[in-house]
C-alpha cells in the first residue's frame, strides 16, 4: 500500500496514541484536513484561534503527561501558536505542533502565507524540523515526539511543505519502532556515588528543607517523593509548578515558598542547612534576591537538564537524572543503611516552623462585606474536597487559587509559571476536558486575562464541553496595580480595566450559563450550582474586593526572610 | 577569560544558525565562530572562542551541548590543544613596499598568494596572537583589506573529539 505525507501523518499520530489535535484549517494544511476528514483514528478540536489549540493541547498534556498534538496553518496560522509555544516551553510541556509551510519550490519567494516559522520559533521550542522530503516525514514525526516527551520535556514544531501531503504523491508507509539520535541521549539515571553522597549530606542536616518544583510531576515521581519525605520526616515546600507533587493536606507540607508563598516556607529556605532540590529551577520568582538566597545550606539538586544545574546558584552535589530514577536510587540507599535523621535537632526545627506558621501569613479579612477573592478559592476547594483540576491564568486570582486550593495529587495544578500568559487559562481548562471528560474542572482567572481567548467559549459550545470559569472581577489588572501601589505611590497606570462586557451577557450568547455573584453569602450557593451543573459550562462572575493585595509577598531587591506580610493581619480573626 | 569551545554538529540545514541563534539570545560573546563539515559528511566542525569567567562558559558550554543537533562538545581551557587561525592580508605592494613585505613574510613564515604590480596577498597562519603580531608590524596605510577565518583548535595528543 502507498500513502500520500497527509495520510502518513495521521498513521504516524495513530502509532503514537494521539487521541486529538487541537487545530485550525488553511491553504497550507488543506491536504492535510482532507485527509483528516477520511480517518477516524485521530478526533480534531477545531478551536477558534490558533493561542487557544496551542494552551488547550498543553492543558491536555499537563493534565495527562501525554503530550498535545496542534495543527495549524502556515505564515498567521504558525504565527498565533508562537505564544503559546513559549509558554509551553517555559513550563517544559511536552507539545507537538505541526505548521503547514509552502510548497518547497516556493519557500524562499516571499509566498502567500509564508513565514519562517522555523526561525521564528526556535527559541522557544526545544527543537523544530523543517520537513524536506515524504520519506524523511514519519521518522521526523518519530523524532518529534521522542525529543517532546524525554528527558526535560518541551514544545516541538514540525514543518510540513504542501507538496510534501499532497495525496497524488504516495509511498510505502512504515513507522519506526524505535529511534536512535546520537546528538541527543538525555539522561535517566543518576551518579551512584552522588547519590549516596546526597543521602549522607540529608542523614547529617539539623535544618533540612525539601523544595520540589515542576520536575517532580514531569517525572511522574511524586510517590517517591512523598516516600522520601516521610521517610525522613523533613519539611516540604513546593513551587508554583510543583503544587500538587507533594500532598498539601500532609503535615510536612509547609506550602508553596517564594514571592507569594508563605512565611514560613521562605523563613525555613533562609535557616536551612541542607536543601534537596528536586526538578526546580532556582526561578528568580522563588529565590528572591539571589545574594541572600539560602546563605546557610549546603545544596543537593536532581535535574534532568544539566544546564539547570548551578545556573543560578552553586550546587555541592550536582545529580544529573530523572527524577524517578534518581529517588528511587535514594530509597534504595536509604533502606541499606539504618542511619536515620538524628530526632533531636530535627524537633527543634519543626518546632521553629510552628513557630513561623502560627504567623498565618495566608490570613484574609475573613468578615469583610466585599467578597474576597481567597474565600471564593477555599470554598471552592472545600466543596470539591481537593480533587478538582484547576487551571489559571495570571495575575492576583492565580496567586490566590495556587495559595488557597490544596492540592494533594499531581496534574492537578495547570497554570503558566514561568511565562505567565494571560489567556492560558480557559483554553488550557478545554484541553483539561478532553483528557478527563467525568472530572470537576475550574478556570480560576480574572476579567483581564479571560478576555485573551474569550473566543474558545465558542469552541466549548461546539463540543460541549463544561467547566466552571470563577471569575474574580475586581475591575484591575490586579496584579499591575498591586505592583503600583507597593513601588509606584498608587498611581494606577492603565491598570483599570474600563468598559468591562456584561460577561453574563457574553458567555449567555455563546450559549452558556452566567451569573454574577456580589454578595460573600451567595458564594457558596453559587459555587454549588456551577458544580452541580455538570453538562453546562457556568461563568461565574464574583465582584470581588477591588484592592484587595496579594500577601505575603517578596518586594523585589529582597530576600526570603524579609517578607512583606499583610499590615491589617493584627485585626483578621 | 577566554575560552574555546570545539563541537560536533549534525551537518543539517539551519545548524549553524541554531548556534548562532542561541548566542545572541542569552547575551553570550562570540569572538569567532568557524564552521565546516568533517572527514564524515554528515557532521559539522564547529569552533567558537568565547568570553566570560568559568561559571558563565560553563553555562555557555551546557546550553549549546543541549541544543539537540548537537553530538559532542568539549572545551579546550585546561586542555593543552593547538590553535590555529588563517589570515589573508592584501597590501599596497610599491617601490620599497615590496621589498619590506617579502621580508616581514619570511619573518612571520607566512606565503605571498598573489601578486599585481601594486598589491600582494598574504597568507598567514599562526594562532591569534601571532596574527595580531604581524598586523601590527606592517604599515597600516599599506594594509588595503584583511580576512581572517576565525579560530580553529585541536587537543593535543591522544584525545580526539569523534563520534
Ligand atoms: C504572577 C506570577 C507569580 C509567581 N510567583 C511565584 C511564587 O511565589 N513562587 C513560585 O514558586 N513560583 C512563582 N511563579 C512561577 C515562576 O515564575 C516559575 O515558573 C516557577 O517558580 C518554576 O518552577 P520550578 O522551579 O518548579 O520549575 P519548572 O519550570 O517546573 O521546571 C522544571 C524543572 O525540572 C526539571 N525537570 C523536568 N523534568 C524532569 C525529570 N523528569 N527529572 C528531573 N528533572 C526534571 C527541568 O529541567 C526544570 O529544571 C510565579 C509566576 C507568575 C506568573
Ligand atoms: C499576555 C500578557 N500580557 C501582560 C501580562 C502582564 N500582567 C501580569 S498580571 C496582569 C493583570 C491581570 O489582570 P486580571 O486577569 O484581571 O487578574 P488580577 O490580577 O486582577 O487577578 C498583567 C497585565 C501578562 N502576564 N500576560
Ligand atoms: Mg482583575
Amino acid at each position: 500500500m502507498e500513502f500520500s505525507g497527509a495520510e502518513i501523518l495521521f498513521k504516524c499520530l495513530e502509532a503514537e496514541e494521539v487521541e486529538y489535535i487541537f487545530g485550525y484549517p488553511g491553504g497550507a494544511v488543506l491536504h492535510i484536513y482532507d485527509a483528516l476528514y477520511q480517518q477516524e483514528a485521530v478526533k480534531h478540536i477545531l478551536v477558534r484561534h490558533e493561542q487557544g489549540a496551542t494552551h488547550a493541547a498543553d492543558g491536555y498534556s499537563r493534565s495527562t503527561g501525554k503530550p498535545g498534538v496542534c495543527l495549524v496553518t502556515s505564515g498567521p496560522g504558525a504565527t498565533n501558536a508562537v505564544t503559546g509555544l513559549a509558554t509551553a516551553y517555559t513550563d517544559s510541556i511536552p507539545l507537538v505542533v505541526i505548521t503547514g509551510q509552502v510548497p518547497q519550490a516556493m519557500i524562499g519567494t516571499d509566498a502567500f502565507q509564508e513565514c519562517d516559522i522555523i526561525g521564528i520559533s526556535r527559541p522557544c521550542v526545544k527543537h523544530n524540523f523543517l520537513v524536506d522530503s515524504l520519506e524523511n516525514l514519519a521518522t521526523t514525526i518519530k523524532k518529534a515526539f521522542h525529543i517532546a516527551t524525554t528527558g526535560r520535556p518541551g514544545p516541538v514544531v514540525i514543518d510540513i511543505p504542501k507538496n510534501l501531503t499532497d495525496p497524488k504523491v504516495r509511498i510505502p508507509f512504515e513507522y519506526p519502532a524505535e529511534i536512535e539520535m546520537r546528538s541527543y541521549k538525555p539522561a535517566t539515571a543518576g551518579i551512584s556515588g552522588d547519590i549516596r553522597r546526597a543521602v549522607d549530606l540529608l542523614l547529617s542536616a539539623k535544618k533540612p528543607m525539601i523544595y520540589a518544583g515542576g520536575g517532580v510531576i514531569l517525572g511522574e515521581s511524586s510517590s517517591q517523593l512523598t516516600a522520601l519525605s516521610r521517610e525522613l520526616g523533613y519539611p516540604v515546600t513546593n513551587t508554583l509548578m510543583g503544587l500538587g507533587c507533594y500532598p498539601a493536606s500532609d503535615d510536612q507540607f509547609i506550602g508553596m515558598l517564594g514571592m507569594h508563598g508563605t512565611y514560613e516556607s521562605n523563613m525555613a529556605m533562609h535557616e536551612c542547612d541542607v536543601l534537596l532540590a528536586v526538578g526546580a529551577r532556582f526561578d528568580d520568582r522563588v529565590t528572591g534576591q539571589i545574594d541572600t538566597f539560602c546563605p546557610y545550606a549546603r545544596v543537593i539538586h536532581i535535574d534532568v537538564d544539566p544546564s539547570n544545574i548551578a545556573k543560578n546558584f552553586p550546587v555541592e552535589v550536582p545529580i544529573v537524572g530523572d527524577t524517578g530514577h534518581v529517588l528511587d536510587d535514594m530509597l534504595a540507599v536509604l533502606s541499606e543503611t539504618n542511619r536515620r535523621p538524628d530526632p533531636e535537632p530535627l524537633s527543634q526545627w519543626w518546632d521553629q516552623i510552628k513557630s513561623w506558621q502560627a504567623v498565618n501569613s495566608y490570613n484574609y479579612d475573613r468578615n469583610s462585606d466585599l467578597i474576597k477573592p481567597q474565600y471564593v478559592v477555599e470554598k471552592y476547594c472545600e466543596l470539591t474536597e481537593g480533587q478538582a483540576f484547576v487551571t489559571s491564568d495570571v495575575g492576583q486570582h492565580q496567586m490566590f487559587a495556587a495559595q488557597f486550593y490544596r492540592f494533594d495529587q499531581p496534574r492537578r495544578w495547570i497554570n503558566s509559571g514561568g511565562l505567565g500568559t494571560m489567556g492560558f487559562g480557559l483554553p488550557a481548562a478545554m484541553g483539561v476536558r478532553f483528557a478527563h471528560p467525568d472530572a470537576e474542572i475550574a478556570c480560576v482567572t480574572g476579567e483581564g486575562s479571560v478576555q485573551m481567548c474569550i473566543q474558545e467559549l465558542s469552541t466549548c459550545k461546539q463540543y460541549g464541553v463544561a467547566f466552571n470559569i470563577l471569575n474574580l472581577n475586581n475591575g484591575y489588572l490586579g496584579m499591575v496595580r498591586q505592583w503600583q501601589e507597593f513601588t509606584y505611590e498608587s498611581r494606577y497606570s492603565s491598570s483599570y480595566v474600563d468598559a468591562l462586557p456584561d460577561f453574563v451577557k457574553l458567555v449567555e450568547s455563546y450559549g452558556h450559563v452566567g451569573m454574577v455573584i456580589d454578595k460573600p453569602g451567595d458564594v457558596e450557593g453559587a459555587l454549588r450550582e456551577a458544580i452541580a451543573q455538570k453538562d453546562r459550562l457556568c461563568f461565574l462572575d464574583f465582584r470581588i474586593d477591588t484592592e484587595e493585595n496579594v500577601y505575603p509577598m517578596i518586594e523585589q531587591g529582597k530576600g526570603h526572610h524579609q517578607m512583606r506580610l499583610n499590615p491589617r493581619r493584627s485585626e483578621f480573626s | 577569560m577566554r575560552h574555546i569551545i570545539s563541537l560536533l554538529i549534525e551537518n543539517e540545514s539551519g545548524a549553524l544558525s541554531r548556534v548562532a541563534g542561541l548566542y545572541s539570545a542569552r547575551g553570550y560573546n562570540i569572538e569567532s565562530l568557524t564552521v565546516a563539515p568533517t572527514d564524515d559528511p554528515s557532521l559539522s566542525r564547529m569552533t567558537i572562542v568565547t568570553y566570560g569567567n568559568d561559571t558563565v562558559v560553563e553555562q555557555i558550554a551546557k546550553q549549546t551541548d543541549k541544543l539537540i543537533d548537537v553530538v559532542r562538545l568539549v572545551t579546550y581551557t585546561e586542555t593543552p590543544h593547538v590553535e590555529r587561525e588563517l589570515m589573508m592580508v592584501k597590501l599596497r605592494a610599491v617601490g620599497s613596499q615590496r621589498e619590506e613585505a617579502t621580508r616581514l613574510v619570511a619573518i612571520f613564515r607566512g606565503k605571498i598568494v598573489d601578486v599585481t604590480d601594486s598589491t600582494y596577498v598574504v597568507e598567514v597562519t599562526g594562532d591569534s596572537g601571532k596574527i595580531d603580531a604581524f598586523l601590527a608590524a606592517v604599515p597600516s596605510e599599506q594594509i588595503l583589506e584583511v580576512v581572517r577565518s576565525g579560530v580553529v583548535g585541536i587537543a593535543r595528543g591522544e584525545s580526539a573529539l569523534k563520534v
